[in-house]
């Protein structure tokens, strides 16, 4: 597999050196969709004569020494859930198999006016709504560093494309650690934006109080060059801040000695494989010797994480979810015989089982006799989880974390629900807050798969957490 | 809270989903232990704690209140199941 290895180094030889022609480029990533993706399953469909009509255009510019926009030459593949113009977008969902989208989303908007190439769309688990990419509709996705484990999910078409150089980078959506926890299965970066960063306008929704779309790539370095293009505001999504981007890649070599903070639970968890517990462990030890002070400190309702960020997902998917009516766009049962027919066969018939579980126990939730007592009060712990990591984050720059309890899984691993969704543990937190969090790889387990750690700061302090994970990445390449 | 094959024809209603026999068996299986499961959020003490409903601190959020076309008819029926020229078609209401 080739491996442009990041934006700078491709954009060295396409602009700088120019030694490779972005049709080249293209083509060399369409050579390593036809050879890997058969096994992979990573993308559901390759948009191969438009990526190489949009490399002929830029080739052009850069013939004729036009201004190019800061992604130009690179690949990108976007998770089925983001919605671009004229093209199919499901969410890995029978439900919207020949859904065309008639608009783009604000973030693919801003990728192809800084001359991004878009190739593909990436398969996910259904609604983005998983761990490991076994809820698609659309088939299974393969882990490319060991196809007998799951890639992680939701945005496991993602990271595997990335992970096995089917693109340079991608885009994911992140409701509770989609982007973070494949990520970390596959070997890569991937961060979730501070709630309010990025628009949310095109990304198909699932529960929108927690949904944030961010990249997953090689580096660091690459994050930020992509958060750079899709943050800001956006009149098309009225939850975003107002405030000034930041330039995400101009201090990422700035080195200054910072607060971190460590969740004792965190660390000591049952759930916590003993070899991810030493590689943290000896990464606290390295940051400690560079310099950086460790602070340990109590979060004791930490495994109040995941039912209250189930209670109030589910509740808001069954909201969400309510648009697909078989009236409108998506699958329409042939079996109904009436209006009320129509909705119940369409959606009964187009949705896969864990959507359906989590429709049912969202409208559980919020149905008549039930609303306090679940959706009300899991509204409320959420209030007193924020207070208590604001307080955490008020004397602190960072809170260091490991992005899963265990490396990547084997299919069928994780048969029972409840086992499924403990093992978004360590990245519910950072939705139920509102917070940036950022997953870096973190060694190579015995078992011979990759660890990951995660990082998460103060919101909308994307610069300083970027900043800082690149050094510590860089450290870990050396 | 127990679930209870009659909770799950409830909800199921609601929810405009239907489940066969098999299938609801499961389903009452898997809500009772998502239930549970959920359930230990009442060893948290809330009281005294309002909701957390909005994840920024934005308010009124308005834009000028001017007319703007983004999409066209045509382009709005483009993924409709059943249409006509004008319309989406759905089935009769009322028999």
């Amino acid at each position: 597999m080739k491996n442009f290895q990041s934006i700078a180094k491709v954009q060295n030889l396409l602009l700088q050196q120019k030694t490779i022609s972005c049709v080249t480029i293209v083509q060399q990533y369409l050579d390593t969709i036809k050879a890997h993706n058969p096994t992979i399953n990573a993308y559901l469909e390759v948009f191969e004569t438009e990526a190489l009509q949009t490399a002929q255009t830029i080739d052009a510019k850069i013939a004729n020494g036009e201004q190019l926009g800061s992604l130009a030459g690179v690949v990108v593949g976007i998770k089925d859930n983001i919605v671009y113009k004229n093209h199919k977008a499901s969410a890995s969902s029978k439900i919207l198999t020949n859904y065309i989208s008639i608009y783009s989303a604000t973030v693919v908007e801003r990728m192809l006016e800084q001359d991004a190439i878009i190739i593909g769309r990436l398969n996910c688990d259904e609604f983005a709504m998983g761990g490991s990419n076994e809820n698609s509709a659309m088939g299974n996705v393969l882990n490319p560093l060991d196809i007998t484990r799951v890639p992680g999910g939701s945005s496991g078409g993602s990271a595997a494309a990335v992970a096995a150089n089917m693109c340079l980078v991608a885009l994911g959506t992140d409701t509770g650690g989609s982007i973070r926890q494949p990520a970390a299965f596959c070997g890569i970066v991937g961060l979730k934006p501070t709630y309010g960063l990025v628009s949310r306008y095109g990304a198909i929704a699932y529960a929108s109080s927690f949904d944030q779309i961010g990249p997953l790539a090689h580096t660091v370095e690459d994050c930020a060059r992509v958060l750079q293009v899709i943050a800001g505001a956006d009149a098309f999504d009225a939850t975003l801040a107002k405030t000034q981007v930041p330039n995400y890649t101009k201090d990422l070599t700035l080195n200054t000695k910072k607060n971190i903070a460590v969740l004792r639970t965190s660390i000591e968890h049952p759930a916590l494989d003993p070899e991810v517990k030493t590689a943290i462990v000896n990464k606290l030890q390295d940051l400690a010797n560079a310099g950086h002070t460790i602070n340990y400190v109590d979060f004791p309702n930490i495994d109040y994480l995941v039912p209250t960020y189930y209670v109030l997902t589910t509740a808001e998917a069954s909201s969400n979810l309510s648009r697909y009516d078989g009236v409108h766009f998506g699958y329409r049962s042939p079996n109904a015989t009436d209006l009320q027919t129509t909705y119940i066969k369409s959606r009964s018939e187009g949705f896969g089982t864990e959507v359906k579980r989590r429709i049912m126990l969202g409208t559980f939730v919020l149905s008549a006799g039930y609303y306090d007592a679940y959706y009300a009060k899991a509204q409320r712990v959420r209030r007193v989880l924020k207070n208590e990591i604001d307080a955490i984050l008020a004397t602190n720059d960072f809170i260091l974390m490991p992005t899963t309890p265990s490396t990547a899984f084997t299919f069928g691993a994780k048969k029972d629900p409840i086992a499924m969704y403990l093992e978004d543990i360590y990245t519910v937190l950072a939705n139920l807050v509102g917070l940036p969090a950022i997953a870096i790889p973190c060694g190579v387990h015995t078992n011979t798969m990759p660890m990951s750690i995660q990082l998460m700061s103060k919101a909308f302090a994307e610069a300083e957490l970027l900043s800082f994970t690149h050094q510590i990445s860089t450290i870990n390449n050396n | 809270m127990n679930i209870t094959t009659k909770t799950v024809d409830e909800i199921a209603f609601l929810a405009r989903l239907e489940f066969n026999n098999q299938e609801k068996e499961s389903i009452v299986n898997d809500m009772n232990k998502m239930l549970n499961f959920v359930n230990k959020l009442n060893e948290v003490n809330t009281d005294g704690v309002a909701p957390l409903i909005y994840m920024t601190n934005a308010h009124d959020v308005l834009r000028p209140d001017v007319a703007v076309a983004t999409l066209t008819q045509k382009e709005a029926l483009l993924n409709a199941p059943k249409k006509d020229s004008d319309y989406f078609k759905a089935p009769k209401v009322i028999g």
